[in-house]
């Protein structure tokens, strides 16, 4: 097969199958995707879960600090 | 942290800025291979399915992450092309009554299209790549995860194989 021929052939397959090139995306495929992936597990931080541990010690230790903590809430 | 080293951690936010980047380049090259956009859309979220369970074994050294789509967009097309029969089944030896001398443009457009169908999907997805849409060969070597020679036998061989399709059914190319 020589260069002669392999041009004519893909004049051919041009004819037949026009080249789709560089074609634009015609929607945002995201929200398509986001209903493939597992659902998101929302991650706390390890200082809230500190601040956390910190409060309920100290409401077990000094309950009376309880009305304390509702008055600046 | 770098986008692609959040990805690899399985950071969700670098995987959306991921696919905003590269889901358009991603469509097209699919769509250049099945040729149906419906079907180029659902392949595309099959690739960045596969990149992201895949995302631990993702080098980030590499720094690009677009080869490594195209090749797994590759193997997605591919894989969906060997799962769906040819639209027309080619018969295996046309008549010699039933081939026309001269054929119409129409007919010769659906001569071509049954040819190409009728081409396996390896063979077909490198004959459409480098003849039709004129990709470098390079590339499709590395889409396809062959060798530079290896496209080119493929693209041979299917080039061959439609000139005696074509022949059967009244085309001399």
């Amino acid at each position: 097969m020589n260069e002669r021929e392999l041009d004519e052939m893909k004049r051919l397959l041009k004819e037949a199958l026009p080249p789709l090139g560089e074609q634009e995306l015609q929607r945002d495929l995201w929200p398509d995707m986001l209903r493939r992936l597992p659902e998101r597990t929302v991650r706390v931080p390890w200082w809230d879960w500190v601040l956390l541990a910190a409060a309920s010690l100290l409401i077990f230790f000094f309950p009376g600090v309880i009305p304390a903590l509702l008055y600046h809430l | 942290m770098e986008l692609l080293e959040r990805f690899a951690a399985g950071d969700v936010d670098a995987f959306e800025s991921l696919f905003r980047q590269y889901q358009g380049e991603v469509c097209g090259w699919i769509l250049r291979i099945v040729r149906n956009r419906a079907t180029a859309e659902d392949l595309t979220i099959e690739t960045f399915w596969r990149m992201y369970r895949a995302r631990a074994r993702f080098d980030v050294t590499r720094g690009s992450c677009g080869g490594w789509l195209r090749r797994i967009a590759t193997n997605v097309a591919l894989d969906y092309l060997r799962s769906t029969k040819p639209a027309v089944e080619l018969p295996e030896n046309l008549p010699a009554s039933a081939k026309p001398d001269v054929v119409h443009q129409s007919d010769l457009r659906i001569a071509i299209a049954r040819a190409i169908e009728g081409l396996s999907p390896r063979v077909r997805t490198a004959v459409m790549l480098a003849l039709i849409e004129e990709e470098p060969y390079e590339q499709i070597a590395q889409a396809l995860g062959i060798s530079l020679n290896a496209v080119k036998v493929r693209v041979f061989r299917g080039v061959r194989i439609l000139r005696k399709e074509l022949a059967k059914a009244g085309v001399h190319a």
